[in-house]
């Protein structure tokens, strides 16, 4: 009977499917003999990770660029995504003669542990049971996505990777990688980012989450098995959370107090704001391309990142006498990762004897500017990827 | 360093600064005290522009703090490894002897607290190279003596009212906060106002009174 109503829900054109199968991706799979050994104490396993790749690894096996996607984000970073048929989230940034450039650089982005666009999360199928995992799936934290993705890149015969680049949680596991695998990394782009979540971010996601669980469809978190759909939970907690993306002067510049498709108000509690329909659309079509369970997870992997608390406190011995060369930026507007935060990192980085350039990028966008047309980000990228490239010998000096 | 090594290095340099149009005439008297291969930090690095004749003519690792988004996001996409921070606050991070020179380049009078920003240089490098102003210079002695106003010149030509420069001091002054903080003069450099440095061997008053600028290498007394 349950079974029954899973089957039901897989249609071709469902995000579940993706879960399991992703498509236009590759997909790595790890058997029972290769667990991905998570922090909350247990191996899962068999586990998959889907990815895309970009442009032609070299000989030498050293111009690979890895890219970490955001919370919501995936692997589709420059190429339509399956589901929306949106193009790729970063290809202002990555491509064919773009900042990271897919004719020198072998691009890499895969989705994270958790995620719900094939990489395993809970709303893929648990072999033990042959349903969605659900709440079963365990917590997983930024370190467990860096730990699968070093996984991946063992899998594909990667030793060391020419650089490593990613924004918000994307630049979380930046840092990661930095700290946990210094000799891996040659160079490192975190970018409008933390080194820990704060008492705030920390706040909006409860809200969120609490958001989700407070749909009666979310069903305990076994949905999938159930037939309902939180898409009211989680269209709320997408609403919340895309106002701390963007900024005050963003919102008033974008929506003023303008009338949606009105010339007075309706003296009810319709959309009646051009900004009320605004985050309506942006909930509902989130809910379209992203599992409730996933979101879930992740806001927690988020929350739970600290790396001076797993370097006894000492944010600089997490770098200290790294090999890495970073480049660390921010954006003027971002109050959800604020320029203070990136100081911290640099400050970091340099007691710790580190390679750090740093850029503070003037705009009112908000927090999303780093996945925006910002010609000064593109600038600040390319000069550093050039840079290092000949360092490494990629790029002709 | 043999004859030849040192010509081609000069040549190099040379052709770096013309490469560039006029640079500023302080850059080349500072990058003479820099040995090769050194790892440097350029405190109030503008543009980048000496870290870009240290790398192409010394070969040097260089690292740059600059206070203004622009200059630096400027460096950052010419591949320089700069940060965005003050003199004033951020050189305390930086561990000890983690560079063989710091230089502050025409800073020093724009920091608020020039002395403890002495103290962090010689603190973090094992040499310190700072160029500064000559606030003793005659022209400059004049102007105050006969026009009495705050003297502009070319080479400070700001109101006192619209300045970054808020300590400036004369070559006879910086001998004597050298001595407050325990430094060793290594060498120095009086600059006339061409630019040209002052070669004749002459006492301190004279190279106070004719130094347009002045260039000292540094390092802590042990």
């Amino acid at each position: 009977m349950v079974e029954a109503k899973v089957s039901a829900r897989l249609d071709a054109s469902s995000p579940v499917r993706e879960a399991d199968a992703p498509r236009d991706s590759l997909v790595a799979r790890f058997g029972p003999d290769k667990p991905l050994r998570l922090d909350a104490g247990v191996d899962l396993a068999p586990f998959q990770i889907a990815f895309k790749t970009y442009g032609t690894l070299n000989a030498a096996r050293s111009n690979a660029v890895l890219i970490c996607h955001a919370l919501t984000g995936d692997q589709h970073v420059a190429s339509v995504h399956p589901v929306t048929g949106k193009p790729g989230w970063w290809e202002t940034l990555v491509g064919p003669g773009r900042p990271i450039d897919t004719e020198r650089y072998f691009v890499i982005c895969s989705n994270v542990i958790g995620g719900c666009l094939g990489t395993t999360g809970p709303s893929s199928t648990n072999a033990q049971t042959g349903l969605p995992w659900g709440l079963e799936f365990p917590v997983i934290t930024i370190r467990d996505m860096v730990r699968a993705q070093a996984m991946l890149l063992d899998h594909l015969g990667i030793e060391s990777l020419f650089a490593v680049a990613g924004g918000s949680m994307g630049g979380m596991q930046v840092l990661e990688w930095a700290a946990s695998f210094p000799q891996r990394v040659f160079a490192a782009l975190p970018i409008a980012c933390s080194t820990r979540h704060s008492a705030q971010n920390i706040a909006f996601h409860e809200v969120g989450r609490q958001a989700v669980m407070a749909d009666p469809e979310w069903s305990g978190g076994r949905y999938l098995t159930e037939g309902t759909n939180p898409r009211r939970g989680l269209a709320v907690a997408r609403m919340g959370a895309h106002i701390t993306y963007l900024s005050d002067a963003a919102l008033h510049r974008k929506f003023g107090r303008k009338f949606q498709d009105r010339s007075n108000p309706t003296f009810s509690f319709d959309a009646d704001f051009e900004v009320e329909s605004y985050l309506r659309h942006q909930g509902s079509s989130f809910v379209e391309r992203f599992d409730a369970n996933s979101y879930l997870y992740l806001t927690r992997a988020m929350d739970y990142f600290d790396i001076a608390a797993d370097h006894q406190g000492v944010l600089a011995n997490a770098f200290k006498n790294t090999p890495t060369r970073f480049c660390v930026v921010s954006f003027t507007s971002d109050w959800l990762f604020p320029t203070s935060e990136s100081r911290a990192i640099v400050h970091a980085l340099n007691a710790a004897g580190g390679r750090v350039s740093f850029a503070e990028i003037k705009t009112d966008k908000g927090h999303d500017a780093f996945l925006l047309d910002e010609p000064e980000l593109f600038a600040i990228v390319r000069g550093f990827l050039d840079s290092a490239g000949k360092a490494r010998g990629l790029v002709r000096a | 360093m043999n004859a030849v090594m040192q010509l081609q290095r000069d040549l190099a340099m040379a052709s770096a600064l013309r490469s560039q149009g006029t640079p500023r005439v302080d850059y080349l008297v500072v990058a003479e005290m820099v040995a090769p291969g050194a790892r440097v930090l350029d405190v109030g690095c503008g543009d980048g522009e000496l870290l870009r004749i240290l790398a192409e003519t010394r070969g040097v690792d260089g690292r740059g703090i600059e206070i203004s988004r622009e200059g630096v996001n400027e460096c950052v996409a010419k591949g320089l490894a700069v940060i965005q921070g003050d003199a004033d606050t951020d050189l305390a991070d930086y561990p000890d002897d983690m560079f063989d020179y710091v230089i502050l380049s025409q800073t020093l009078q724009a920091t608020w607290q020039p002395k403890l920003v002495l103290e962090h240089m010689l603190r973090i490098g094992r040499h310190a190279i700072v160029s500064f102003p000559n606030f003793g210079h005659w022209r400059i002695r004049l102007k105050l003596l006969f026009g009495g106003q705050m003297p502009q010149t070319d080479i400070l030509p700001d109101t006192w009212y619209d300045t970054p420069n808020i300590h400036f001091c004369t070559i006879k002054d910086f001998r004597e906060l050298c001595r407050l903080v325990g430094a060793d003069m290594q060498k120095a450099v009086a600059l006339r106002a061409s630019g040209k440095p002052l070669r004749i061997p002459a006492p301190w008053w004279f190279w106070n009174l004719f130094g347009e600028q002045a260039v000292f290498l540094l390092t802590r007394k042990p």
